[in-house]
């Protein structure tokens, strides 16, 4: 079995798709529960109850939700680009499943534990935006093409920022290798030493995703909803369920450059108990209610307030920081890799 | 304040910590949400929804077509035509109120001299075509009948304050 599995191509590719399948069932199942997770728990902070008919405490909404996106009808308006319009709803969707590939769920378990991991999460990250501007472009609609536009300006804006901290990260790791990066949090997470690069990293992921307090390409009051006003039925769920992907994505991000991945919080016996993929998704679950708990608490940023934010305050900061870890990690002969 | 407190306060993020944690207390906090249509909030005697005609305890209907709720209405809402019952006494022969029209202001209650029209507490008589909610003198009898007991009671209740 194992030798099928190994040795012959067939085998291999079967292999691909099984551990696929392995992270994309749960993934999904986890994007539909975030959904109702964050209506249950705003709700909560607004001292409603939520979603509470459909099941036990409303557990089958989500599938409500995803049967009537199904059956409802696709409107493509009659000015936009088909083909365009049709493609940035399937990118924006595939994009936040590939980057899943190089997450790692345990030493060495993940689908491909590449060297460049981290570049390939910012890669794709990065690439999301696309899919944005195109459905922007590709409605033909004045709100659409705004949203499309200020995600753009938001994205490139925070992944500086973004690209950064993970430098700094990087600097204390000494390899692009995520497995390596969990691993070499086994003494300490970067979350304390890097605290105020943790808090950085956060918010620019909220950005990055395009929550709240930086939902301004969908900024409901001004813009509708905007990149994806005109969509409706099948295309607007893959908008939703790449959107709340990428919050999980980041929430891995997040877990794996600062809050130790897979790692228990020490490793001692009741700690180590707990099989290592576990502790991932408490810290991704833990991650994504924060994102939902600061949704809840937070008005949106004006649109200058949110470029001062990200160019005038964090990139500066993220700057300084970098160099001062690198002199830090200089000085006390901590760089790793032997360059000092 | 000083500059540097201020400074430091915004460097912390104090504020929005603190903000952070007023959610969370009321995450935590018990729920005001009323489960309608299982639980239903409770009402005011004064509540003004839908109208009734009522009767004396005999059966007879209060109403003696004096026509003021029909003037007094505001929206136009009320129709009466009347003439002399048999026995001589004055009846409506129609009561229609539009329910589409009417904006439950309550002077039609308020102007009753005979506590015959009545704003009840129902408010759950949504219906499916607008025809059904012409409501005629039949219909606002029958309201009456159906609501009687918690009528009188929340004439009672607010008496003193008329």
């Amino acid at each position: 079995m194992a030798d099928f599995f190994f040795h012959t191509t067939l085998g291999q590719i079967l292999l691909i798709v099984l551990e696929s399948l392995a992270v994309l069932v749960p993934l999904l199942l986890g994007v539909a529960y975030l959904t109702l997770a964050e209506r249950k728990v705003m709700a909560a902070m607004q001292l409603r109850k939520g979603p509470n008919v459909n099941g036990p405490f409303g557990v089958l909404q989500a599938f409500a939700d995803a049967i009537k996106m199904l059956t409802k009808e696709t409107v493509i308006p009659s000015g936009a680009n088909r083909m365009l319009f049709l493609f940035a709803p399937f990118l924006t969707f595939s994009l936040a499943m590939i980057a899943w590939a190089v997450i790692p769920t345990g030493n060495g378990l993940a689908i491909a534990n590449i060297n460049v991991g981290i570049l390939y999460l910012l890669a794709i990250s990065s690439l999301g935006v696309y899919g944005m501007l195109i459905a922007g472009w590709a409605s033909n609609s004045k709100y659409a093409f705004l949203g499309g536009l200020r995600s753009a300006a938001q994205m490139v804006s925070y992944e500086v920022s973004i690209g950064l901290v993970i430098v700094s990260v990087l600097l204390a790791v000494g390899s692009l290798n995520l497995n390596d990066i969990v691993l070499a949090q086994r003494h300490v997470w970067f979350c304390l030493p890097m605290f105020p690069m943790f808090i950085v990293f956060f918010i620019s992921a909220l950005a990055e995703t395009n929550r709240a307090p930086f939902d301004l390409p969908e900024g409901e009051s001004e813009l509708v909803a905007g990149f994806f006003v005109e969509y409706s039925a099948l295309a607007f769920g893959l908008f939703f369920l790449g959107e709340y992907a990428n919050m999980f994505l980041m929430s891995g991000m997040v877990s794996i450059l600062f809050l130790g991945g897979w790692l228990p919080p020490l490793a001692m016996a009741p700690f180590t108990w707990i099989p290592g993929p576990l502790w991932l998704i408490a810290k991704i679950l833990f991650c994504l209610f924060v994102f939902i708990w600061v949704r809840a608490t937070f008005p949106r940023y004006r649109y200058d307030q949110l470029m001062r934010l990200g160019w005038k305050v964090f990139l500066p900061f993220s700057l300084a920081w970098m160099v001062l870890t690198a002199g830090f990690l200089m000085v006390t002969g901590l760089l790793p890799g032997g360059a000092g | 304040m000083n500059a540097l407190t201020k400074a430091a306060r915004s460097m912390l993020l104090a504020e929005l910590a603190a903000g952070m944690g007023a959610t969370l207390k009321a995450f935590f906090k018990p729920k005001a949400t009323i489960n309608y249509p299982y639980e239903k909030g409770v009402l005011s005697p004064r509540f003004r929804g839908e109208h009734a005609l009522r009767r004396y305890p005999n059966g007879e209907e209060r109403c003696i077509a004096c026509k003021l709720c029909e003037a007094t209405c505001p929206a136009e809402a009320i129709t009466i035509e009347a003439e002399p019952r048999d026995d001589g006494s004055r009846r409506t022969t129609r009561y229609d109120i539009d329910m589409t029209k009417c904006i439950y202001c309550g002077l039609c209650e308020e102007a009753c001299p005979v506590d015959a029209i009545v704003e009840g507490p129902n408010y759950e008589f949504a219906t499916e075509t607008r025809e059904e909610l012409m409501y005629d003198k039949n219909k606002l009898l029958a309201n009456g009948d159906r609501w009687e007991s918690v009528l009188a009671r929340r004439l009672e209740l607010d008496a003193p304050y008329r």
